[in-house]
């Protein structure tokens, strides 16, 4: 394996430099999306709860390829949306934007549920309280759901990162391999043992596996740390 | 300054039926647990909505299902107290009481907290978080909060349930000095007659979702006029019972005629007897009088100041399981009794509980 300055430096950076843009956008749109879709879905009756839920929890469980090609059939160059989209300059497959929103379509369930389940975590008394003090529901969303699902809501945005970083199957079908535009580290992977490239490909997973360990660890420490107003019991 | 509540509400097979006319001071809601009292106060303060009815507060309307009004939560204007404080966990003392006020200028807020924070003797606290205070504390906290909305009634789900029993009295009577310094009207929610009976003038007995029955606290609790009243109100021997004559009974769980001094109402439906009010008696001044019974001593149960007895009543017409429980203060009677010995019992006839419904 050539790792030495010489043969880095003839390495293209570039599929690093676009994973982590890709998955930086698509998780701030995710973080948004996701927290939105969780506090709406709970205030929904139970029935129709559970139906939205397993739609917004439905491309964790598809296979991406599946994600993918429905992204397609959406968005291709014959459907309706595809064509408006063209009709204005546009154009969404096979672009850098098809890659974040593959890997934000992949990663929202993540935000999703793990907002959701933060969320419910919360004690109702409470937001009935803040109710009772003369509160709107926009001011008990930042200042009482907000703070108290925090932990919950942090390893969601961490667990939604690392699925956009690591999302391959989606993004290979609408945004395709194209390097220095649309091929992230997993395609890169992908791509280099292909082309035979073990080297090159070994690089990539070095890379990826300390950014996803990293990921985890920041995850544990955030959920596992106690809040500094828990100390002591849990203070309801 | 009133409430006037005349509201019904099914929920999972519970009807919650309820009619409440309060004045100024307190009224207690008095039941046992799951009878509908929480869930009145939620529908008053507007987290649960009621299916029909109206609810007037301070001369506002502020629920009727027929005018199609239903004033939000917030803008009701209620101090409500939950049955574990609800204090935000995330929030310091200060900043607990800072979240209640709903003064527009910011010194006017801080001066307030201020105010309630000295008030409540917080002054040392005010940087905590709840979790690092006392339950005594966060309940001061609590009602500091409360006060600090400038709430035109006030709400107390069990106050005192999540205390201990030993700090409760000191903080009852600080309870006590807020409330009476209260200008309008508190609903205060309890299963504890004796807490009930010394906070609240007025008192609403709720059974089953419905107004069992509702008055001054001595009519209530020393005269119950229904079975749910009597045996909330701590009475121990309750039995069906119907009108033999104008002034005698018989008791059908006990198979015994009794006695009444008061005349005996034709629609009599329950005899409730107080344990502390039956009497022992020697068997020779016993011959003859009325309301006398021979009993089996069947079990006892002592405590620190008191002993209970439950007595197994004897006789051709009583049933094999008629038990009537007889209560006495150890420091008038220090006799020891055996199980199985056989006593005399004389049930006064002013101490009946005469009850129609």
């Amino acid at each position: 394996m050539d790792l030495t300055s010489a043969g880095i430096a003839a390495v293209d950076f570039s599929p690093f430099f676009i994973s982590m843009k890709a998955s930086v956008l698509a998780t701030f749109f995710v973080f948004f999306a996701g927290v939105a879709a969780a506090r709406w879905s709970l205030r929904l009756p139970r029935r129709i709860s559970g139906v939205i839920d397993g739609v917004f929890t439905l491309p964790m469980v598809l296979p991406p390829t599946v994600v993918g090609f429905g992204l397609l059939l959406l968005l291709g160059a014959q459907s309706p949306v595809g064509q408006f989209l063209t009709s204005i300059g546009h154009r969404i497959v096979f672009s850098f934007s098809a890659t974040v929103l593959a890997a934000g379509v992949v990663a929202f369930p993540m935000m999703y549920r793990t907002a959701r389940g933060a969320f419910e975590q919360v004690d109702n008394n409470l937001i009935s309280a803040a109710r009772t003090l003369g509160h709107g529901e926009w001011t008990i969303f930042w200042k009482v759901y907000m703070p108290l699902a925090w932990p919950g809501v942090a390893a969601g945005t961490i667990l939604a990162f690392a699925r956009a970083l690591g999302e391959f199957g989606a993004t290979l079908m609408l945004a395709g391999n194209i390097p220095g535009r649309t091929q992230t580290m997993p395609i890169a992977v992908f791509a280099q043992v292909e082309a035979g490239h073990t080297e090159q490909a070994l690089l990539w997973v070095i890379i990826i596996v300390i950014i996803a360990f990293a990921a985890v660890f920041l995850m544990n420490f955030l959920t596992m740390r106690k809040s500094h107003f828990r100390k002591g019991d849990d203070g309801v | 300054m009133s409430l006037f509540v005349d509201i019904s509400k099914k929920y999972d097979g519970f009807t919650l039926d309820i009619q409440i006319d309060a004045g100024n001071g307190i009224t207690g809601l008095l039941g046992a647990s799951g009878c509908g009292k929480s869930m009145t106060l939620q529908c008053i303060s507007g987290i649960i909505k009621p299916d029909s009815g109206v609810i007037v507060l301070n001369g506002q309307t502020i629920f009727d299902s027929k005018k199609k009004i239903n004033i939000p939560i917030r803008r009701r204007n209620v101090g409500y107290s939950f049955q574990h404080f609800s204090l935000f966990p995330h929030m310091t003392v200060e900043e607990n009481i800072h979240f209640a006020l709903r003064s527009r200028s910011k010194k006017e807020r801080t001066r307030e907290a201020d105010e309630k924070i000295v008030m409540f003797g917080l002054e040392d606290f005010r940087k905590r978080y709840p979790g690092q205070l006392s339950g005594g504390q966060k309940q001061r906290v609590a009602l500091a909060r409360m006060l600090a909305g400038s709430p035109e009634i006030l709400m107390l789900d069990e106050p005192f349930s999540a205390l201990d029993k030993h700090i409760r009295l000191s903080l009852e009577n600080e309870l006590m000095r807020v409330l009476d310094a209260f200008p309008y009207t508190t609903l205060y929610v309890s299963h504890d007659m004796d807490e009930v009976y010394r906070i609240c003038p007025q008192i609403a007995v709720i059974h089953e979702g419905k107004i069992e029955d509702q008055g001054r606290r001595e009519h209530l609790l020393l005269e119950p006029q229904t079975l749910a009243s009597a045996r909330i109100s701590g009475c121990k021997n309750l039995s069906p019972a119907r009108k033999t004559g104008e002034y005698t009974l018989f008791a059908e769980d006990w198979g015994i005629r009794l006695q009444s001094e008061k005349p005996v109402p034709d629609d009599l439906r329950y005899i409730g007897i107080r344990a502390r009010h039956l009497r022992e008696i020697q068997p020779d001044e016993a011959a003859g009088s009325p309301n006398m019974f021979e009993a089996h001593v069947d079990y006892q149960s002592e405590t620190r100041f008191d002993n209970t007895i439950i007595c197994r009543l004897s006789g051709a017409d009583v049933p094999e399981d008629a038990r009537i429980l007889w209560l006495f203060d150890k420091m008038y009677n220090t006799k020891p009794y055996q199980n199985g010995q056989t006593i005399y019992l004389h049930i006064p006839p002013a101490s009946l509980h005469l009850l129609c419904r």
